[in-house]
């Protein structure tokens, strides 16, 4: 079973995630288990899903929004965000969304492209589970969340930016 | 100077710390090439043509003298003993080591710097006006605005991987020295009805393959809203923007793809939620961040100073540098003086070790120990006493930094081009050299008046060729290096009504041994056509258009094949 960091430690996977086909084909749901369903699938299942709820977990890829799936987020045990490329930061805006905008309680995975430098910044928006691509050491990567001790910006993790945090603390 | 607090100092070290990680990694064949690219992009190293290039961070330009003998210690000991001052106001080192640069980058964060986000596809350094504080056209101080955005704009965790890279530029004064319409964002500080501070925002401008002017998508954004509604344009444009062509992937190209209405549209719709929220500025942090700046404690003195004016009238040297080279102050007996880096036969921009610390020396003794990077790769001492400006002068001279050519033709903005850039298509320091000995004749030059002449490698356009007066661009054919020339662009509304603009491509390219004579058959025209000599070369551009000025170069329609054989022949 693959392996999974989250909430910062390594665990075992027991979602399995359903991949559209090559052509963009969408994949057969098995009948037991835990599955993560491409968004396209929930779409166009969307009326038998909810007539038989069970648990489940859905992905975007990162040129869908969060937009989507607008007001049904906790139907979902698991909203997954894929990184087709590390150096595409589309799923931090999706994943901040997700948390602020649309109030998502639940696991927020980051699949794909997802390696250890760029942890930090995918836990900061609101990521809380890390499907590492293969080649990563989970161990390794474990030490990279504490990379900053803080941040100017508002954030998933601090809602609060650092100079409102100054001036409440005083600095000058 | 802004003086970091603690938490500042701390994610500057932190940064180091990860560099290091990172570059430790690479070395020990744990992370890919293509994978660490990204990671040393953001932190300024490039792999160039000869050797890396690291591009150290100036925020908005503005040095200390400790850190300017930093950068010299740094030149000294890790590269060739010179550096190079770009136009994004950063310094480059062309030569250091790989496996020492995060002993750099731990040498800089002592003096409060770094190397943060100076390349990769990421906020880089944020610009502005060089006369900022002192000039007398002050809207706002532009520093602290600039240093709100640094902080933001610092490892931003949503915004960290966007599309492609992106610049923004605050001008706080009533003319625009800092380009702000050719930026991804350009912040244009005004004042409303009541006094109220604000900024015009425009978007979408830039430079480069499409080179575009920023639209307006806001005349007045109340200053506290700043940072949200910034942050609504870059959720727009990370979401949004294009990915699958690096050539496509600007704002600019979005908002020219959506049209800048419905990219208006967009933002304010995004706006809306992030309106009013945490991140809206408050006076206090305004005011927290102006008190962290170090602020010259001014004499009280005479507008005029009788020294000064008696050496100039009796000078003549002194006055030709005082004209062009001094510029005036806010406060009476103070003016701002700019050093020009553009001494013929030195590469634009580039300093030695040995004279950037003879240049901190002077700051220290002449402007209260600070100095500014200018967008034009020049060196500004900005809080001169006007008592002082005759010695000043002549220490300056001897050090090869007083060529008094600022707006003029040879005060040269030109990128490294293909001595040291590999994406260059052509050198453009040679073209630099041949021009600038062509006009070497001060009366000569001073009649010609003000002229921006830019100068890029290639389309990249980090010599800002397109809003140079005359724009050159070095482009391959066939392997061979080729140079077009463009005319009419203007950085900026410098003076009041002619504003930013692009430049027209007058027509086929040169062979670099033509260059020098094509500008001059270009500055002949203007000449002939001027109706005074207050009438500039880009206001002269600008009422008669491009074609005079191409028949002038090439010759009329007629004339034009043959002496297009004649080119290539001598080619």
């Amino acid at each position: 079973m693959a392996t999974l960091i989250k909430d910062r430690r390594i665990v075992a996977d027991n979602w399995l995630l359903l991949s559209r086909g090559p052509a963009g084909g969408l994949p057969e749901v098995p009948e037991s288990g835990d599955v993560i369903v491409p968004l396209a699938l929930w779409l166009s299942r969307r009326e038998d899903f909810l007539a038989h709820p069970k648990k489940i977990g859905v992905w975007l890829d990162a040129n869908e929004g969060p937009e989507a799936i607008a007001g049904e987020v906790e139907r979902f045990a698991v909203i997954a965000v894929n990184f087709p490329k590390f150096g595409d930061g589309r799923g931090y805006s999706i994943a901040r969304l997700l948390r602020e905008r649309h109030g998502f309680k639940g696991e927020l995975r980051a699949i794909g492209d997802v390696l250890h430098d760029h942890l930090y910044f995918m836990e900061q928006c609101g990521f809380d589970a890390f499907a590492l691509r293969d080649d990563q050491d989970p161990q390794a990567a474990l030490s990279v969340f504490g990379t900053f001790s803080d941040g100017y910006q508002t954030s998933v993790l601090r809602p609060t930016p650092l100079f409102r945090r100054r001036l409440a603390a005083g600095k000058p | 100077m802004y003086l970091y607090d603690e938490i500042d100092q701390k994610l500057v070290d932190e940064r180091v710390v990860q560099f290091r990680d990172q570059t430790r990694r690479f070395l020990a064949g744990k992370l890919s090439e293509d994978e660490f690219r990204a990671l040393r992009l953001r932190n300024g190293l490039y792999i160039q043509r000869y050797a890396p290039m690291l591009r150290i961070a100036i925020p908005y330009g503005l040095l200390s003298t400790k850190q300017l003998r930093k950068l010299a210690h740094i030149a000294r000991t890790y590269d060739r003993g010179y550096g190079h001052f770009s136009t994004r106001q950063n310094l480059q080192l062309n030569w250091p080591k790989l496996e020492e640069t995060p002993d750099i980058l731990a040498e800089l964060a002592t003096v409060q710097m770094h190397a943060i986000q100076t390349s990769g596809n990421s906020f880089r350094n944020i610009t502005t006006d060089h006369f900022a504080g002192v000039a007398q056209d002050e809207i706002v101080d532009s520093f602290a605005w600039c240093e709100v955005i640094r902080q933001w704009s610092t490892f931003h965790p949503e915004f960290s991987y966007l599309p492609r890279k992106f610049k923004i530029a605050v001008n706080g004064a009533k003319s625009d020295r800092a380009a702000v319409a050719v930026h991804d964002i350009g912040l244009h500080a005004v004042k409303d009805a009541k006094g109220e501070v604000g900024f015009k925002v425009l978007v979408g401008g830039g430079l480069g393959r499409t080179p575009m002017i920023g639209f307006v998508i806001r005349e007045f954004l109340p200053w506290p809203h700043l940072l949200t509604y910034i942050e609504a344009i870059l959720r727009v444009y990370n979401r949004y923007g294009r990915r699958d062509n690096i050539h496509k992937a600007r704002i600019k190209i979005l908002v020219k793809e959506r049209g800048p209405d419905k990219f208006r549209e967009e933002v304010e719709a995004e706006w809306a939620h992030l309106k009013d929220g945490p991140s809206t500025l408050v006076a206090e942090e305004i005011a927290r961040i102006e008190s962290r700046f170090t602020r010259p404690s001014y004499a009280k003195l005479p507008a005029t100073d009788p020294g000064l004016e008696a050496a100039l009238g009796s000078d003549r040297a002194f006055a030709t540098w005082h004209a062009r080279n001094v510029f005036p102050h806010k406060k009476p007996g103070y003016a701002a003086v700019t050093l020009s880096l553009k001494k013929t036969g030195i590469p634009p921009g580039d300093v030695t070790a040995d004279q950037m610390d003879r240049i901190a020396d002077l700051a220290d003794r002449y402007s209260f120990g600070e100095l500014r990077v200018s967008h034009e790769q020049n060196l500004i001492f900005a809080d001169v006493r006007q008592s002082d400006l005759h010695t000043l002068w002549r220490e300056v001279k001897a050090l090869g930094f007083a060529t008094p050519n600022l707006g003029l033709l040879t005060n040269i903005i030109c990128c490294p081009g293909g001595d040291f850039c590999s994406l260059a298509n052509a050198k453009s320091i040679p073209v630099v050299e041949a021009i600038q000995q062509r006009f070497d004749d001060l009366d000569y030059l001073h009649d010609i008046g003000e002229l921006d002449l830019n100068i890029s490698g290639c389309m990249n356009a980090c010599g800002h060729h397109h809003v140079g007066h005359i724009g050159v661009l070095g482009v391959d054919k066939n392997g061979e290096e080729w140079y077009q020339i463009q005319i009419g662009g203007n950085q900026g509304e410098i003076r009041p009504g002619v504003t930013a603009s692009l430049g027209k491509v007058i027509g086929p390219s040169f062979a670099r041994a033509e260059m020098p004579d094509v500008i001059e058959r270009l500055i002949d025209c203007y000449l002939a056509r001027r109706d005074s000599d207050a009438e500039r070369f880009i206001d002269v551009v600008h009422r008669i258009g491009v074609e005079p000025f191409k028949e002038f170069v090439y010759g009329n329609a007629d004339q034009r094949p043959a002496h297009r054989r004649g080119q290539l022949a001598a080619a």
